[in-house]
């Protein structure tokens, strides 16, 4: 494959940076699907049946350190990116590994939080309410599980084959998804947990 | 696991034992077939492993051709029930699975994969591209789109297929009122093939805008690959709303949710609501593409260039714009009140602005034109008054206040089928008449062609003109039987009649892909209809690498203007060509979603995670996967090039 130097290496070849902008594509796709979820979120917010409601539900302690550990996942995931750019291999793969480890804690906490709503009798059937919450979360949840492979995958290949045109892709792919799941959360704790608070 | 047997079986019908009995039979003929005639391996190697654009493209043809006849059956089968009153041919339950799967077969499983199948053969030629942007990205949109389809064809015998309408309305779609799987099968077929749908979308947006060939601007692109870029867009954006749905309808289904129930904070309207903001700009996914067509057809057989083409981009941008701002339209009698009925009345409406832009473009094109009367010519031209018809019918329907009188009666029917059919059916058929020797080096049989072209436009209209009266007088649609005090019985006949005639067209026409086949004679240079566009530039059939030479555009119609003002378009010399190999993941990717969706059907858990972890393992698989393809030497190339009749050089 030509490579082209005077461009960063994820975006050395002519498919690299085809893959780039075709995932940007996606992330169009998956901003639709999550304003969508938000919408019907919204739509359903306040029928809680004989269910409970937001404030009688969040606290804002767990929220707080999932947030806290996915901002900063979305740092280090950057810190990778940069250690990729001046070929700093066990950098980066240290930084790549504090991220997923911590997408492996919000997860942990995120799960812990679900066990505890089902507990106190606030399930996927009780009322449209929690039905759109967990499905709200839930997704965003199943795409930061999905994340967690899927960068270990890339880590693997990153151990075994180097930093080249083709891990540097996939990194930096990955790199862009793990931001979005961040953005996504941002809204999640704005408009679900604070306003949910409230 | 509570296994129990009697969840798969269907009950009771003689015609679906007789559905059973068939599709047993052709499987066993096709295992037995590619066994004797040791055709295995070279299924796998040339077929299931492909990522090449052109045989991923006569795949989701082949498909969509085999899907036309299966929704034309259930189509058969309705218009006999309803030929006279008090038919009993089918009874209520059977009906209703009927209408279902002919609605979602004909525009998910016809319509789009045959319009997807067209761009996948000749986006990349028109745009003088060596392939799409992502060629196994396609391969898995295409298995995952196949084994979706036929998860949703075995519903009919393993059980039972979805029964509450193609749009599936809520409470009636929910696990109280349609308590057979049914519409588990229509949330997770149309789920894997969605997902499939909209990786196309991606690969397409990124093909268009990146692999255009050198001099190819976007406002020198031919309106058949501008049409699929608008499209695409369309898909990307509409498609995960389809997706938001489909979910939350299985988590209704299969896990007791409440989104759209009756009780506990549910909201039946979310469904129509959601429902609708992507069923609506579907309607456009498999129009817009039709427009592209046409306008090809047109301009080639009138030995013109397109008229206002400017107009032509600016009209379908607004059309996308506008298809996603009337979704409500779809329900103005269930009660939104006078400034929301206004509001989707009105952009309704405005819709007929742009495409009557279109039709006007394509009369002028036509104007003082050398016309020939090929038979994808004249599948073009019965379009437009026909269209025209289903354009005017559509506004009447726009007006909220006179749709109370139409809503769900038969004169809507007829509106989407008089839309539809010479919208996205005529032009998919005359763009596989008019690209059909681009991929295969041969032409179709004129005569036949034109033979099924009159079955097809007379019948199209004996069945569904009488349809519109149907509908003033009352009749309402999806019903299933009538006593002969209605008066609806001799239209109905008529109609009938109309759908027998329907099927002797398409039967013509698929004689006539046989016929070709066997004794038309090859063409020699690649460009039997003296067309205007690059496809037409480069050999037929198309080697594998499209163009020995990237082709370099100085104007619209390059290749016109190669013929006739002598503008060269391949001017470098041949050099190695590089090439994506085979893989047979994602063919393996399609079953084991096809798995996954049966288990999840059936609420089968345990093979359904285990299922779920197959995906994840083909994905990993995909992921750890180093494979740059392999060049073709520049010799090989060249004798190639020679072989094929050497024009290119």
């Amino acid at each position: 494959m030509k490579v082209d130097t005077s461009k960063p290496l994820e975006y050395g070849t002519h498919e690299n940076s085809n893959r780039i902008f075709g995932f940007w594509v996606f992330l169009g796709a998956e901003i639709a699907l999550f304003a969508t979820l938000f919408t019907v979120f919204f739509v359903l917010v306040n029928r809680f049946a004989d269910g409970p409601s937001g404030s009688e539900l969040f606290e804002i302690g767990p929220v707080l350190i999932e947030t806290f550990l996915l901002l900063t996942s979305s740092f280090t995931i950057g810190l990778a990116v940069h250690a990729m750019r001046h070929q700093y291999k066990r950098a980066m793969l240290v930084f790549f590994g504090i991220t997923l480890l911590m997408g492996l804690g919000f997860l942990g906490i995120e799960i812990t939080e679900f066990v505890t709503y089902v507990h106190e009798g606030a399930t996927l059937q009780t009322s449209a309410f929690l039905s759109s919450l967990f499905v709200l979360l839930g997704t965003h949840g199943a795409h930061v599980t999905f994340g967690f492979l899927w960068g270990a995958a890339i880590m693997i290949q990153l151990m075994r084959r180097g930093i080249n045109p083709a891990t540097a892709n996939k990194s930096f792919i990955f790199s862009l998804y793990w931001h979005f799941l961040d953005v996504v959360w941002i809204f999640i704790f704005s408009f679900v947990y604070l306003k949910g608070l409230m | 696991m509570n296994f129990d047997l009697e969840k798969f079986k269907v009950h009771g019908e003689p015609l679906i034992y007789g559905a059973m009995i068939s599709i047993a039979l052709v499987s066993i003929g096709i295992v037995v077939g590619l066994t004797v005639f040791r055709k295995w391996g070279w299924l796998w190697r040339e077929w299931l492993t492909t990522v090449d654009h052109k045989r991923i493209g006569v795949m989701y043809i082949l498909a969509a051709l085999l899907m036309l006849f299966r929704g034309g059956i259930d189509a058969l089968m309705m218009r006999l029930q309803t030929a006279a009153p008090d038919m009993k041919f089918l009874d209520a339950q059977h009906y209703n699975e009927v209408f279902t799967t002919h609605g979602l077969i004909m525009i998910l499983f016809m319509a789009m994969p045959f319009i997807i199948g067209l761009m996948n053969v000749v986006v990349p030629l028109q745009i003088g591209a060596r392939d799409v942007a992502f060629p196994r990205l396609n391969a898995v949109s295409f298995w995952l789109f196949f084994f979706g389809a036929m998860l949703l064809n075995i519903s009919f015998v393993i059980g039972g297929s979805p029964d509450a309408g193609w749009s599936a309305y809520f409470p009636l779609a929910s696990l109280e009122f349609s308590p057979t799987v049914g519409n588990n099968y229509y949330s997770l077929a149309l789920q894997i093939s969605g997902i499939g749908t909209l990786m196309t979308g991606v690969n397409f947006i990124v093909t268009i805008l990146k692999m255009r060939a050198p001099g190819m601007k976007l406002m020198r692109m031919p309106m058949f690959t501008w049409s699929v870029l608008i499209t695409n867009v369309i898909i990307v954006f509409a498609f995960p709303v389809l997706t938001v749905a489909l979910a939350l309808m299985m988590f209704d289904r299969l896990f007791g949710s409440q989104f759209f129930t009756m009780a506990n904070g549910g909201m039946d309207m979310l469904w129509a609501n959601l429902f609708w903001v992507w069923g609506h700009p579907e309607v456009y996914i498999v129009i817009l593409p039709a427009f592209g067509i046409y306008s090809e057809i047109i301009a080639t057989f009138s030995k013109k260039n397109l008229y206002g083409y400017t107009s032509m981009v600016a009209s379908m941008l607004i059309i996308s714009l506008l298809s996603f701002l009337v979704w409500a339209h779809h329900f103005y009698t269930m009660g939104q009140g006078v400034m929301v009925n206004g509001f989707f009345s009105i952009t309704t409406m405005a819709i007929a602005v742009p495409t009557g832009v279109k039709i006007f473009n394509w009369l002028f094109t036509l104007r003082k034109g050398r016309i020939s009367f090929t038979t994808p010519m004249l599948y073009s031209l019965a379009f437009i008054p026909i269209f025209t018809i289903g354009g005017v019918t559509g506004v009447m329907l726009a007006m909220a206040s006179a749709d109370y009188q139409y809503h769900n009666t038969m004169f809507l029917v007829a509106h989407f089928h008089y839309v539809l059919i010479p919208g996205a059916v005529f032009a998919v058929i005359a763009g596989f008449h008019y690209w059909f020797p681009k991929v295969f080096g041969f032409r179709l049989n004129e005569r036949l062609g034109k033979h099924a072209f009159w079955w097809i436009i007379i019948s199209f209209n004996v069945a569904f003109f009488p349809l519109f009266i149907l509908g003033l007088k009352g009749m309402t649609r999806r019903m299933y039987t009538y006593s002969a005090e209605t008066g609806f019985g001799p239209l109905n006949m008529i109609s009938f009649a109309g759908a027998l005639g329907l099927a002797i067209g398409f039967v013509i026409l698929v004689y006539n892909i046989y016929w070709s086949t066997r004794y038309m004679p090859r063409d020699e240079n690649g460009d039997p209809w003296d067309a205007r566009t690059l496809e037409w530039a480069t050999h037929s059939p198309i080697p594998e690498y499209n163009f020995a030479v990237v082709p370099k555009v100085k104007s619209r119609d390059p290749f016109w203007a190669m013929k006739h003002d002598k503008q060269p378009l391949f001017e470098d010399p041949i050099t190695k060509i590089h090439m994506p190999s085979n893989t047979g993941k994602p063919f393996v990717l399609g079953v084991v979603f096809f798995f996954l969706g049966f288990f999840l059907v059936f609420s089968m858990w345990i093979p359904a995670i285990v299922a779920g972890i197959g995906v994840l393992i083909v994905l990993a698989a995909m992921s750890f996967e180093r494979d740059h393809g392999f060049y073709i030497p520049a010799d090989k190339v060249i004798t190639t090039e020679q072989k094929l009749g050497g024009g290119t050089v």
